[in-house]
């Protein structure tokens, strides 16, 4: 027992002087960049890294570009992001970053919504940005995309596409944000032909690729040979499964949130369709300069869709009709002549 | 789907889920046999994966086809290194064995991540490898009518390795000089002392051939499914071969057959809303099916699985 006590007592010690050397960091840090504070910002992930080739990437993305726009540097005083690799993360990396005295704080994905809800609340002064959800506080501005759009344009594509008459989509898990890619795809693949059936199926996990690529073997020897993900890092699995097919017979992958024709390059091609591109990095750029310009839309919901340019799809392998199929329904959206759906449910039948 | 596609599909997605199991419960099997416990296997897992992607990478031009398979030898050996930390600690210095299995489960990412920033400058994801481990025909067996076409075709050579493997370290263990001292090692490490063998000698290659077959275990996951390597690549499957491990019996077979039984399940869940009548069934059942099959087939099948008995334990060499 004396030596657990005394052990407790060292470990106790140790972690007073590593908090006050991290005291002593941050004080010294913040005082060095009193000019800049002012616009700070930074940004705290999902899940994953900056690097998910996805939904972090383009957000980090977005405030690099603001960030060098600006002539600031990644740091303190600038801009910088806190990697969560677990739900557990979040709100440890929220207050980092208050205590670090960034200005605004961007959470990427609806899974921060609580966090940034309890953050919003004990530091008034901060500013907040949630993406992909929405939270109504005086200083958090909520940022919404209409995915449905990008995914109808998807649905045209595959259905433009398809040779067996049979589609697929794996969504990661059921909710608000998967539920609108869905409805998307599946009332644009309707749109362009009612007979073309859409083979829905969740993972029910964003990563899980070895269930992704179950899924999307499944699907391909089921002669479906077009398959959309929404599926995050499940997705990595679609394009392995394909990978594995192509050899055989001719299938595709359609991507999500980036443009993810580097992740459908194989020996004899590329199995890439097209993507859906989410522009995270247009709407953090745009808050970012909002905040600097003392403009920033605290209590409000933005929303990104098509004509905004929030969402896209890139043209990849698209073949010359396809391309243009998706161009006119494209227009038709942004005309307001075709309203998409936003939940499966509202689909006619 | 007609059949044979539906039987197809269900022994490839079986076997890919499962090759990467059954590698680390086999390895899994070597350790505990000796008397350590290895819940570090998902952390070697981890360095595995990181390791061959790296190599795959980089060396692809290098060596055009032959790339993933040295890269399942890269990661093995990357995962002997890394397991290298489990035997000093537990073995040398006595600590607890869980501890630290834990440390490198909590060290493994990070560090991975970590390294691959310093290599691909500052991103904490590789890139997609242009050499994946992919699904083969197997020429010969393919040709044979019905079971060629459900077998062998487009399905997971790497599987049917970890299989001849799985049959081999039963054979090594049960009635090799070198199986046995390891089990006595593990069984009674005093008295195996007693006649002179070397106990911490024995513990150490057990660990080491679960580092060997465990970083094996993580390439194959990423150059087969994830194809490059990230925070998400290896998510539990080091802890499902741990169970894989203890459903077998700590038996090298029977830890297979387990690791393939989790992959049956996992199918099945998938594959049955192809099938006419089952696809009616509600979809919660399907996605409870492989816990609830699991369930019942430990309890009414297997029965009280019994570990070695010094397993955890440390052997003090007295005088």
């Amino acid at each position: 027992m004396k030596i657990s006590h005394k052990f407790g007592l060292a470990a106790a010690i140790a972690v007073m002087g590593l908090s006050l050397v991290a005291c002593g960091s941050k004080g010294s840090s913040s005082s060095a960049s009193n000019k800049t504070v002012k616009y700070s910002a930074a940004l705290v992930t999902d899940g994953g890294g900056v690097d998910d080739k996805s939904f972090n990437q383009s957000g980090w993305e977005g405030l690099e570009a603001w960030g060098k726009k600006n002539g600031l540097k990644k740091g303190v005083g600038g801009y910088n992001y806190a990697q969560s690799n677990s739900d557990a993360d979040f709100t440890p990396n929220i207050n980092k970053l208050i205590q670090a005295k960034y200005k605004t704080i961007f959470g990427i994905g609806y899974k921060l919504e609580s966090a940034i809800t309890n953050a919003a609340k004990a530091n008034p002064k901060t500013n907040f940005v949630i993406i992909d959800d929405v939270i109504n506080r005086k200083n958090v501005a909520s940022v919404t995309f209409k995915d449905n759009e990008g995914a109808f344009l998807a649905g045209v594509a595959a259905a433009k596409t398809t040779k067996t008459k049979k589609v697929g989509f794996i969504g990661g898990q059921h909710g608000a944000v998967i539920d609108r890619f869905e409805a998307g795809f599946r009332q644009g693949v309707a749109a362009v032909d009612k007979n073309i059936s859409v083979d829905v199926k969740y993972a029910n996990d964003f990563s899980k690729p070895d269930v992704g690529q179950a899924l999307a073997n499944a699907m391909y020897n089921n002669n479906e040979d077009v398959i959309y993900q929404a599926a995050g890092g499940t997705g990595m699995g679609v394009f392995s499964a394909a990978k594995n097919q192509i050899k055989k017979k001719k299938v595709w992958v359609i991507g999500v949130d980036r443009d993810q024709t580097a992740e459908g390059k194989y020996s004899g091609g590329n199995l890439t369709l097209t993507s859906t591109v989410k522009g995270v990095d247009i709407a953090v750029e745009k808050l970012a300069d909002d905040v600097k310009n003392n403009d920033f839309p605290g209590g409000k919901t933005i929303t990104y869709g098509l004509k905004e340019k929030g969402v896209k799809l890139v043209k990849g392998n698209l073949d010359a009709a396809a391309w243009k199929a998706v161009q006119d329904y494209q227009q038709q959206i942004i005309d307001g002549k075709i309203k998409v759906a936003e939940k499966p449910s509202q689909l006619k039948k | 789907m007609n059949l044979i596609t539906l039987l197809l599909t269900v022994v490839s997605t079986t076997l890919v889920y499962s090759a990467p199991m059954i590698f680390t419960a086999i390895g899994g099997t070597f350790s505990e046999r000796s008397g350590i416990v290895n819940v570090g296997l998902e952390g070697i897992m981890v360095m595995g994966a990181f390791s061959s992607v790296v190599f795959n990478l980089f060396t692809a031009k290098l060596f055009g086809s032959a790339t993933p398979w040295l890269g399942l030898l890269v990661g093995g050996l990357v995962g002997v290194l890394f397991s290298l930390m489990h035997a000093v600690a537990t073995i040398n210095w006595r600590t607890d064995h869980i501890i630290s299995g834990t440390v490198l489960n909590l060290m493994a990412p990070a560090l991975g991540v970590y390294l691959s920033k310093l290599i691909f400058d500052g991103k904490g994801q590789t890139d997609v490898i242009q050499r994946p481990l992919a699904n083969v025909t197997i020429p010969g067996l393919s040709d044979i009518p019905v079971v060629g076409q459900i077998f062998f075709h487009n399905t997971s050579l790497v599987a049917y390795f970890g299989i001849i493997v799985a049959v081999f370290s039963w054979w090594v263990l049960k009635y090799t000089r070198f199986g046995l001292r390891l089990r006595s090692v593990g069984e009674h490490p005093e008295a195996a002392d007693s006649v002179g063998i070397s106990v911490y000698r024995y513990r150490y290659m057990g660990v080491m051939l679960s580092g060997l077959l465990g970083g094996i275990g993580g390439a194959i996951m990423a150059e087969s499914i994830t194809l490059n390597f990230s925070i998400s690549t290896i998510v539990g499957q080091g802890f499902m071969s741990l169970a894989a491990m203890i459903f077998g019996k700590w038996n090298p077979i029977g830890a297979m057959g387990a690791a393939i039984f989790f992959g049956f399940a996992q199918s099945l869940a998938i594959i049955g809303k192809y099938i006419p009548v089952i696809a009616n069934v509600p979809n919660v059942w399907f996605t409870l099916a492989p816990y609830l099959i699991t369930i019942i087939v430990l309890v009414a099948f297997i029965g009280k699985s019994q570990a070695p008995a010094a397993d955890g334990s440390t052997f003090i060499k007295s005088r």
